[in-house]
């Protein structure tokens, strides 16, 4: 960071989680996910975002848990590191660097200390290998994997090629016709090929691969939708396989379940299929999930299941195949033809969510709020059919309207639909009003409404523009007939066009007075009341790309950029032009709550943001190389209180912060928080389960034999430890329920001094002052909190500061103590 | 996860008339029955009690109609001349009608002969009526004087001479026994007081007054006159409510519904209009062959009757409420619906949730399963094909949109491709249909092409549609030829500069807006 309160970009949401199959903890209580370059933890009973595990210089590209300990992951990236986690506390453990380019992880129970990645051929671009990597042990945070074997070549990039066999005896990789199938004890590599050819469905490649648990049993999906079962494969010319066939496109990932008697598959159909006993007839289906099926996994338990869907949705399905829970954040849709909106009432961001589907994102939590059905149409999910797309969105009257555009093009003709929706106070929901077919003869181009806070609702107006050359005003109707149903609907008011242009943007001045509407090379601006046109700007070369008007100081101005890369900005009292610059900006938004105004431009392959006030040409704010994608849409998204700013040239972050989308639909946003700020992990203690419980029987039981255990050694134990206590002292504070916990305030003290593990004799004598008070007071509470403070008494008894201690701590302490560092940042700021 | 979305069948609202209640409610009259009298009709009056009988006066006489009768009950002709407005007492034992030779004759209702004669007015006396009070008449003459007559002594009370022109219409206030109102040729509408010598109110209408009424209450006054029908506050001094515009020739009766919620007009521009007494809307109207001189609504709004100009007086009977069947299957007990719905699960009680069923029907069934010719074959039954097109179309659409109608078309026996061809001649010219059964066509003779020739029927069918086509270009290339004709008369109304307004031209006629 160059000075501390320089402007940084910062990742929101968005990135693409279907780079690797996502992988449920040992006790199935959790999930993680490879988003972007981070590792994600979500909790699976409540779909939050537990951790962010940031530290991977590229994509990841493939998840594991360490085979040996259910609470370590590692995780492969582009950048060619392999980072070992605990991801219960989201800490490093390990880096080991490979070197090469990583594009799949593999781990094994019984290879000891060893992992399996692909990699690409060293000297040959596209042909690549699956290698086992030898993890050195260590004792420093960065180690070099040096020792690295081959053992299958030419295998598929996708990590969904490769699969382990039973009990890690073989590893099976297909590619285009081609199964290998190498065992390690034999060393040998059996070769089995499909003759190549061309169906109607698609070609007979294949596209994914995964063996029996228990049975020397390998399943591939197919490009043409079939998925094979393949035994006997020993053999070089004995094999059998079976056809199972259902997907009329290319399946996209098979999981078994955990005994081995299912089949999951998955694929752009985005049904989920369960084979029952690997045959043909008996099978059940999970419809409609949405999206297409990029990965399978399955819980080791065998309890849930879950899917990574191409839009970036997990959905974990129970193991009675019924869906149970959805996490989406972000939804990425194919093509974001909305434009990022806010919506005034929740300060959601809404864009094109599901096809057909309007997405509410809430920007605090990283989730979708919901998802409104516009389309109302059944989706089909097949390559090659002309859908129905969310083209224009627009709200209005503080989020009580809300406009939306559909068009589905088809070769000879258009559809378009207009539909105005209703906010319904009593299901909180949009509810529709009126629906217009074909408003215009041709796209629409721009829609937008003219919004007035002290003007009643009736002043309710909507503008259109199409390229038909006309722009339409639609005004509320109200409807005089008492009985009838509704009370208002929308109809065309005025139809406006200029010398036969296509209208291409339009815009409401602040108050509503004046509407601009740009056709081609010039703006025109009316007067919304008589529908007269007032005055035409024009500024020859290009056509006009996006328009815009002042508000508050600067609302005399207009602001136009055109498309041969001039920014303009005219003067409304003097119809003059006030100020040009030489810009080639994309995108052009101002801010609603005040006169700055944000383009971003693109030039010579980089993004770049600049911020001025209409009524100086000299920016406010420049920020070359926003980020290494194109931005394809920003928004300003108001706070709910101006943040201090402490610079002047971040006055223009004080009520609205600037969000926008790149190309990949990553949605980035300008902070002025210092790294460690935003980082700083939300304070939630993962409760973790020590044991390992294997079946639900075995759940039960379990937690049974834990109570009792705990009950016979809770007090002795804290007793009998008494150097090492600090660790389950904390424990136990932790974990006493809340109710039961004295105040905050109370606990504070103890706790930090519990964390100081030597103390000065004087200091002492305090401490135990006053945790007698304590004592004191907290016996009327709960045995637990006596056998703390009990805890706590001994606890003062070896004396140093923290500060002045040995760095030689155990590697637990010191794990330990990281964690507490965390934790007392949220104490502290409680007070 | 989602569930099934079934087909989005667009309802398109009903262009022109939009029905309402009271479109219901006025359209459930019988055909009309035509009754010829002798001459024009000039008054219509139910009597207040069963079997609610009829007056009706034309030419020189009376004629008494029963509820259905054809023929009439009784008549009243020992008139020299014209009669006029024969009125029924609200006991409906006696009537009173005025002459063209100036004199009011008061019957009753089962004898012959008047009872009482009242003379005074020496001029035709075109209105009478009873007071609230039932003892007392008053009248209007052409002689511009209005009269009050004692019954029993058969005299005349006080004559106000105060309208300047003949006095044609007059309405006895329910509420008050000493009120009552005339309207004149005058323009003015005079409201008297029997106990006062002199009019205590006076309304300018604007037009000569061809018919008043005052609402039961006593409070509101309606006046009808040249185009217009004005709402007066009698209560704020005779402010102006309400004008009415609706007619376009000179409105001569006036009438409310039995609930007093509903105005009823009669015009001789030949139309009924009915208000509504809130709104002052116009809800509905009845369009009738000749001019409307009189016309009246039975208690109940069971029969409303229309005079006309050439004498023919037309009766609608409202149909009988049509009793709807209740179905004698037996419903279930009461307690096999809350059974089991007060039980409030225990805490160590497992939930099982049944899932709510949905109801699709067969089409989005078979859609569901990707069954394309099925789901074709299940909206071309009878009673969806030929009530229900739009679910039809819809469907077809749908199919459309997956990718799947050739191939859901292909493959039909000659019968089926008879059905089809004869559901898309029929309908590709409503243009809520045509962009896809435009498609639908195409596909049909693409596919069909080569067995043109093997089958009568078929190729009658091509050609039906083929005509059927051609009669649709030639109907549109008119219209766009009007739409130039006005394009350029509006050209010419409207110069304004660069900017021209073309709204409610042909892109107005494409637009269907519709409200869920």
């Amino acid at each position: 960071m160059v000075a501390p309160a320089s402007l940084r970009v910062v990742r929101c949401g968005g990135s693409t989680l279907h780079g690797a199959r996502a992988v449920f903890s040992a006790d199935s209580k959790y999930l993680l996910c490879a988003s972007g370059d981070f590792v994600k933890l979500y909790s699976v009973g409540t779909e939050e975002t537990l951790r962010l595990m940031g530290g991977h210089a590229n994509l990841v590209t493939g998840i594991q848990l360490n085979p040996h300990n259910h609470m370590q992951l590692y995780s492969s990236s582009l950048d060619g590191t392999i980072k070992l986690w605990d991801f219960m506390d989201g800490i490093p453990i390990k880096t080991y660097t490979v070197g090469s380019k990583l594009l799949a992880l593999y781990t094994l129970p019984s290879w000891e200390d060893s992992v399996f990645v692909i990699t690409p051929k060293s000297g040959e671009g596209d042909t690549y290998q699956l290698v086992s990597v030898k993890l050195p042990k260590g004792a420093g945070q960065d180690l070099e994997a040096k020792e690295v074997s081959v053992i299958l070549n030419g295998v598929d990039v996708s990590p969904k090629c490769i699969a382990f066999g039973r009990e890690g005896e073989y590893v099976a990789s297909v590619k285009e016709v081609h199964l290998q199938v190498y065992f390690f004890k034999q060393k040998h590599l059996n070769r089995i090929s499909l003759s190549a050819k061309k169906t109607k469905g698609g070609n007979n490649h294949f596209t994914c691969v995964s063996c029996h648990p228990k049975e020397d049993c390998i399943a591939s999906g197919h490009a043409d939708g079939k998925i094979r079962l393949w035994r006997n494969f020993h053999h070089k010319k004995e094999y059998t396989f079976s056809t199972l066939h259902w997907h009329h496109d290319a399946v996209m990932d098979l999981a078994f379940s955990v005994e081995g008697t299912n089949l999951l598959s998955g694929g752009v159909e985005s049904v989920l299929v369960l084979w029952h006993n690997e045959s043909d007839c008996q099978k059940d289906f999970l419809p409609r999930l949405g999206s297409p099926i990029e990965y399978i996994s399955m819980a080791s338990d065998g309890s849930l299941c879950c899917t990574l869907h191409r839009d970036n949705r997990i959905t974990i399905i129970n193991s009675n195949l019924r869906f149970s829970k959805s996490i989406q954040g972000l939804i990425k849709s194919a093509d974001i033809k909305t434009g990022l909106v806010v919506d005034p009432r929740t300060k959601a961001l809404v864009l094109n969510g599901e096809p057909g589907h309007l997405q509410f994102y809430c920007l605090q939590s990283d989730q979708q709020l919901f998802s409104l059905d516009i389309v109302q149409q059944q989706y089909i999910h097949q390559a090659g059919l002309i859908q129905t797309d969310l083209v224009q969105v627009a709200f209005g009257a503080q989020g009580k309207w809300l406009a939306t555009v559909e068009e589905r093009e088809e070769t000879t003709n258009l559809e378009l639909q207009l539909k105005l929706w209703f906010y319904d106070e009593e299901t909180q929901s949009f509810k529709l009003n009126t629906r217009i077919n074909m408003p215009h003869e041709a796209h629409i181009t721009a829609m937008c409404f003219r919004d007035m806070e002290e003007l009643e609702e009736d002043s309710l107006i909507l503008v259109t523009a199409g390229r038909d050359c006309v722009f339409k005003v639609w005004m509320m109707v109200e409807d005089t007939d008492p009985e009838a149903q509704q009370s208002v609907s929308w109809s065309c008011d005025f139809v406006g066009s200029y010398h036969n242009y296509q209208a291409t943007n339009c815009c409401f001045s602040e108050d509503g007075s004046l509407l601009a509407v740009s056709f081609e090379e010039t703006v025109t601006v009316w007067d919304s009341l008589t529908w007269d046109l007032k005055c035409t700007f024009c500024q020859p070369p290009g056509k006009i790309r996006n328009i815009c008007f002042g508000r508050l100081t600067c609302s005399k101005y207009l602001i136009g950029t055109t498309d041969c890369g001039f920014l303009c900005c005219w003067n409304l009292l003097s119809c003059a032009l006030e100020w040009s610059a030489h810009l080639n900006t994309f995108i052009l938004q101002p801010d609603p709550l005040s006169e700055y105004i944000a383009a971003v431009s693109w030039l010579s392959k980089e993004s770049s943001l600049f911020v001025f006030k209409p009524s100086e040409p000299q920016p406010v704010y420049i920020q070359r190389n926003l980020c290494r994608e194109k931005i394809q849409l920003a928004a300003f998204v108001p706070r709910d209180e101006p943040e201090p700013v402490s610079s002047e040239k971040y006055l223009w972050l004080r009520r609205s912060q600037l969000f926008f989308l790149t190309d990949a639909q990553e949605l980035m946003t300008l902070s002025m928080k210092s790294l460690e700020e935003r980082l700083t992990p939300s304070s939630k203690q993962l409760a973790v389960e020590e044991s390992l419980p294997v079946t639900p029987f075995s759940l039960l039981l379990g937690k049974h034999r834990q109570q009792q255990s705990q009950e016979d050694s809770g007090l002795g134990k804290l007793i009998v430890h008494k150097h090492k206590q600090e660790s389950p002292a904390v424990k136990e504070l932790l974990h006493t329920p809340a109710h039961v916990l004295p105040s905050a305030s109370f606990l504070c003290p103890i706790f930090i001094n519990s964390l100081l593990i030597s103390k000065e004799n004087k200091s002492a004598e305090e401490v135990a002052e006053e945790v007698e008070m304590a004592s004191e007071k907290s016996e009327t509470e709960s045995d637990e909190e006596r056998d703390g403070t009990e805890m706590d008494q001994e606890d003062t008894s070896p004396v140093e500061f923290l500060g002045e201690m040995t760095c030689k701590l155990s590697k637990s302490q010191e794990k330990e103590l990281r964690r507490i560092r965390k934790m007392d940042y949220s104490w502290v700021a409680a007070f | 996860m989602t569930t099934y979305k079934p087909v989005v069948v667009q309802t398109f609202p009903r262009l022109g008339e939009k029905i309402t209640q009271d479109t219901v409610y006025w359209r459930g009259y019988k055909t009309p029955v035509q009754i010829k009298e002798f001459g024009a009709v000039n008054k219509i009056d139910f009597s207040t009690v069963p079997p609610y009988n009829y007056a009706v006066t034309a030419s020189s006489r009376i004629h008494i109609y029963g509820r259905y009768s054809q023929e009439p009950i009784k008549t009243f002709s020992r008139f020299k001349d014209a009669a006029y407005c024969a009125t029924y007492r609200d006991d409906g034992n006696l009537l009173v009608a005025g002459g063209e030779e100036g004199s009011i004759r008061l019957f009753d209702i089962s004898g012959r002969a008047p009872l009482r004669q009242f003379d005074g007015h020496t001029k035709p006396v075109h209105v009478v009526g009873f007071l609230s009070d039932k003892y007392r008449i008053f009248s209007g003459g052409d002689d511009y004087s209005s009269n009050l007559w004692d019954i029993p002594s058969a005299t005349e009370i006080i004559s106000y001479s105060e309208h300047t022109d003949y006095v044609r219409c007059g309405c006895a206030s329910k509420v008050n026994a000493d009120v009552f109102i005339t309207g004149s040729y005058d323009h003015t509408v005079k409201l008297f007081d029997a106990r006062t010598k002199s009019s205590v109110m006076t309304i300018d209408h604007g037009q000569p007054v061809e018919s008043v009424l005052l609402f039961p209450s006593g409070g509101l006054l309606v006046s009808a006159g040249g185009r217009y029908v004005k709402v007066w506050d009698v209560l704020k001094g005779g402010q102006l409510l309400v004008s009415l515009k609706n007619h376009h020739k000179t409105v001569t009766c006036l009438c409310l519904n039995s609930s007093g919620q509903r105005l009823l007009s009669g015009s001789l521009d030949r139309h009924v209009k009915i208000y509504s007494t809130t709104s002052y809307k116009v809800v509905h109207s009845f369009n009738y062959a000749t001019s409307i001189l009189s016309l009246a609504l039975s208690p109940e709004d069971e029969t409303l009757v229309v005079g006309m100009t050439n004498g023919v007086l037309n009766v609608k009977h409202r149909k009988p409420e049509e009793r709807k069947e209740k179905p004698l299957k037996r419903q279930p007990a009461y307690r096999t619906y809350v059974k089991g719905r007060t039980y409030m699960p225990k805490q160590e009680d497992f939930c099982v949730s049944k899932p709510v069923k949905r109801v699709l029907r067969k089409y989005d069934k078979l859609l569901k399963s990707f069954q394309s010719s099925k789901a074709l074959d299940a909206v071309l039954e009878p009673p969806i094909r030929l009530y229900t097109p739009e679910v039809t179309v819809a469907v077809m659409q749908e199919l459309h949109r997956r990718g799947t109608l050739r191939s859901a078309l292909a493959g039909r026996d000659e019968k089926q491709i008879n059905l089809l061809l004869t559901f898309v001649a029929r309908r590709v010219i409503e243009p809520r249909f045509t962009p896809i059964l435009v498609t639908v066509a195409d596909m049909i003779t693409d596919i069909y092409q080569p067995v043109v020739g093997q089958s009568a029927i078929v190729d009658r069918q091509f050609l039906r549609l083929q005509e059927a086509i051609g009669k649709e270009i030639d109907y549109q290339e008119e219209l766009l030829e009007v739409l130039g004709m006005m394009d350029a008369l509006f050209a010419t109304f409207t110069k304004k500069g660069s900017t021209y307004l073309e709204e409610n031209k042909s892109n107005g006629l494409k637009e269907t807006i519709e409200t869920n």
